[in-house]
């Protein structure tokens, strides 16, 4: 009997539950749209040129049965378009898709909700477009009310719900789906993060019960919490397929050389220094992805050098879910308030490794750090990691501000003064 | 905790080549072959139209207050004006035996063909959100917005048939026909649907000119005149407006439901043969749309 530990070999003649094979997708979009029968026939013979980009290139990969696997990119390097095409959303152009057992996607939460009906209506139809037949999704009103916990809300209509209950029914809806492979599209980029961890709980029980899924992001922090294997797809052609660490540190790497929209303009990278590794650590020192509102907080993050260099800054910005910057420090002197002691020389290869810790005072919620390091008394710079690591405050209180601040609070009874009363 | 998630032990993955895909393409039980007009088998079909029919229905049904009433308000109030114009002012109704029963039994049948057509122009464009979010056949939108009229003209040929009984006319065997002519009807507006909103979606125009080509309809159909009308005038004429499918059908409504005495559609028309003719075109729509929504499909997701 097979230990749980080792990992089970797959036998050779087993087949994968998801296999693309050398898919292409091209989008071709007329250049001159004609929209009426009318135009059709005043100019008959109108060139019919369209402007065609290529989505997706030659795409192969395989999925084995029982794999949580990530599809990873940028926008637009065609990850979404490649779910709808094992959809069967999208037809490809060219290549096959093939799969073992039932699919379903999940392109976005509550396909198809009305909401000038009450909730039983839209249980059924949305489950019945997820593929239930009309008795299971019947039957499965009762359990997904019990989860979604809105039994008090059942004959409002849908128009009256919150976003949160709206998402929560949704949600639960999508628990019921019986499939053997799920298409996961970034559906979590809603809801907060307690609601997000709820999502992740669930795959990760569907797919101890044998199911296998196939999970759209950018963020790598999902990846590599998530996934067991990742393909990562640049410009519609795949760039890298393998596990989920080493994916995401393709992506941190892919997401470095290329030129990022954000970039300041008046820095250009000099590419004298990676970022090797960085992470967020707790009071305790160890790595973690969440922590408690006003803990001790450090993000450390390790670069390598690739010359001799003198005094290299580096900079961190913490960023909430709306990309708001909310914080920058740096070890650059006087740059954006007092910095600590010069860093020092590091020789070719030499590894510096930079913790910057502070009490976590932003509010719960997900906050992206973005790291970037260069030269000496210089704005150009070695590198730029937007979306380096991320990490999720959790409290309790929502107050809806963007920090807590320990706040001391003075409570006495006002002495009346002499002239108090007195108009002034 | 990093890696907390990954803790069961899982399978590793092989490191398969593409001449293995190959090998191993051939044995996939399921190839994924994008968007069809029928994508899934034909029950997913009948329940996915069905589920978005009686919803459509259940809207329109509990949407307001009154409910039904509203929408029986809209043919009765038409043949209020009708039968009060072709009475009294125009006398085109006065010698027609039960012609307030014919005159509502053909504002009812038509106003279904025309309410369900107009509809369904308008409805795979309007369902942009589920064509693009979710593999599902799409044929299944036009037919469900005609379905879920025809739950209406159902419940209003129900009334129509208590009007005729409470106007004196006596049922007899052929109210057999009342079934199947309607569903015959279901078909020819299904059939128009198809084609009308596969077109809809590159042409903006179909639905204007689809509703000018419903107003004509309505006035080369006998709603509000009857056959032996124009057959008084040009026995040809009435010959050639019978190829109609819509004439056709509801001059056998007329004959089987209502007056006996007026010519039945086979009559009308000059013989079975003729027959062929609305019922050929029928058929010919009905390929058209079917053939127009397979066209269609592989690209729908990507156009809307």
């Amino acid at each position: 009997m097979p230990s749980v530990d080792q990992p089970q070999p797959i036998a050779a003649d087993e087949l994968p539950a998801v296999l693309v094979d050398g898919v292409s997708k091209h989008f071709s979009l007329p250049a001159d749209r004609v929209q009426t029968l009318k135009e059709r026939a005043l100019h008959p013979i109108r060139s019919r040129e369209r402007n065609s980009f290529t989505a997706l290139d030659d795409v192969a990969f395989h999925v084995e049965k029982g794999e949580f696997f990530g599809l990873v990119g940028r926008n637009g390097s065609g990850k979404s378009t490649l779910l709808k095409c094992i959809a069967g959303i999208y037809s490809a152009d060219s290549g096959e898709i093939y799969h073992d057992g039932t699919l379903t996607s999940f392109i976005e939460l509550g396909v198809g909700f009305n909401p000038e009906l009450p909730a039983f209506d839209n249980v059924l139809l949305n489950a019945t477009l997820l593929g239930l037949d009309t008795e299971a999704a019947r039957s499965s009103f009762e359990e997904v009310m019990d989860f979604a916990e809105l039994w008090e809300f059942e004959n409002l209509k849908l128009k009256n719900y919150s976003s949160g209950m709206y998402v929560r029914l949704a949600f639960s809806v999508m628990l019921q789906v019986d499939a053997d492979i799920l298409l996961i599209d970034e559906v979590l980029a809603v809801g907060d993060a307690a609601f997000q961890q709820k999502c992740f709980d669930q795959f990760n029980r569907m797919r101890d019960e044998g199911k296998t899924i196939v999970f759209v992001t950018h963020g790598m922090d999902a990846v590599r919490r998530f996934c067991d294997r990742a393909v990562l797809l640049d410009r519609g052609r795949v760039v890298a397929i393998g596990d989920a660490e080493e994916i995401s540190e393709r992506y941190l790497e892919l997401n470095f050389v290329a030129p990022d929209s954000d970039a300041m303009t008046f820095d250009s990278a000099v590419g004298k220094a990676t970022l090797s590794d960085c992470w967020v650590a707790d009071s305790s020192g160890q790595r973690v992805d969440s922590l408690n509102q006003g803990e001790r907080l450090a993000v450390h993050a390790e670069v390598t050098f690739e010359q001799p260099v003198t005094d290299p800054w580096v900079d961190i910005q913490f960023r909430d879910e709306n990309d708001r910057l909310l914080m920058v420090s740096s070890t650059q002197p006087n740059a954006y308030g007092p910095g600590p002691a010069p860093s020092g020389d590091f020789a070719t290869g030499e590894t510096a490794h930079y913790v910057a810790e502070f009490d976590c005072i932003f509010a719960a919620g997900h906050y992206s750090v973005s790291i970037s390091s260069g030269p000496d008394a210089s704005y150009s710079r070695y590198f730029r990691r937007t979306d380096a690591v991320s990490v999720d405050v959790e409290g309790s209180a929502v107050s809806g501000a963007t920090v807590v601040l320990p706040t001391d609070w003075h409570v006495e009874k006002a002495v009346p003064t002499a002239n108090a009363g007195e108009p002034q | 905790m990093i890696g907390a998630a990954k803790e069961m032990s899982r399978p590793v993955a092989r490191d398969l080549g593409r001449e293995e895909y190959s090998e191993l393409a051939v044995r996939m039980p399921v190839r994924v072959v994008g968007p069809r007009a029928m994508s899934g088998d034909f029950r997913r079909f009948l329940t996915l139209t069905w589920m978005l029919a009686y919803l459509e229905f259940k809207l329109k049904f509990f949407g307001s207050v009154l409910g039904y009433a509203w929408q029986l308000m809209k043919p009765l109030m038409m043949f209020a004006v009708l039968y009060f114009v072709f009475t009294e002012v125009i006398r085109i109704g006065g010698g027609v035996p039960y012609y307030p029963v014919v005159l509502l039994s053909g504002i009812v049948l038509f106003g279904f063909f025309s309410e369900s057509t107009v509809g369904a122009i308008t409805s795979v464009v309007e369902r942009e959100g589920l064509i693009r979010k979710i593999s599902f056949p799409i044929v299944s939108v036009p037919i469900s917005t005609v379905t879920s009229v025809f739950l209406t003209l159902m419940l209003n040929y129900l009334v129509v048939l208590s009007f005729a009984l409470a106007s004196g006319v006596t049922p007899t065997w052929r109210w057999v026909q009342i079934g199947p002519l309607l569903v015959l009807l279901y078909i020819a507006a299904a059939s128009a649907s198809l084609a009308l909103s596969s077109l809809y979606v590159r042409f903006r125009d179909v639905k204007p000119i689809w509703e000018v080509i419903a107003q004509v309809l309505f006035y080369a159909t006998p709603v509000i005149y009857t056959i032996e009308f124009v057959q008084e005038k040009s026995a040809t004429l009435a010959q050639v407006m019978m190829c109609n499918p819509l004439a056709t059908i509801l001059q056998q409504m007329r004959h089987s439901a209502i007056d006996p005495a007026s010519p039945s559609a086979v009559d009308a028309l000059g013989g079975w043969l003729y027959l062929a003719i609305p019922m050929g075109i029928v058929v010919l729509m009905a390929l058209f749309g079917f053939f127009s929504m397979r066209r269609l499909a592989p690209n729908l997701a990507e156009e809307l």
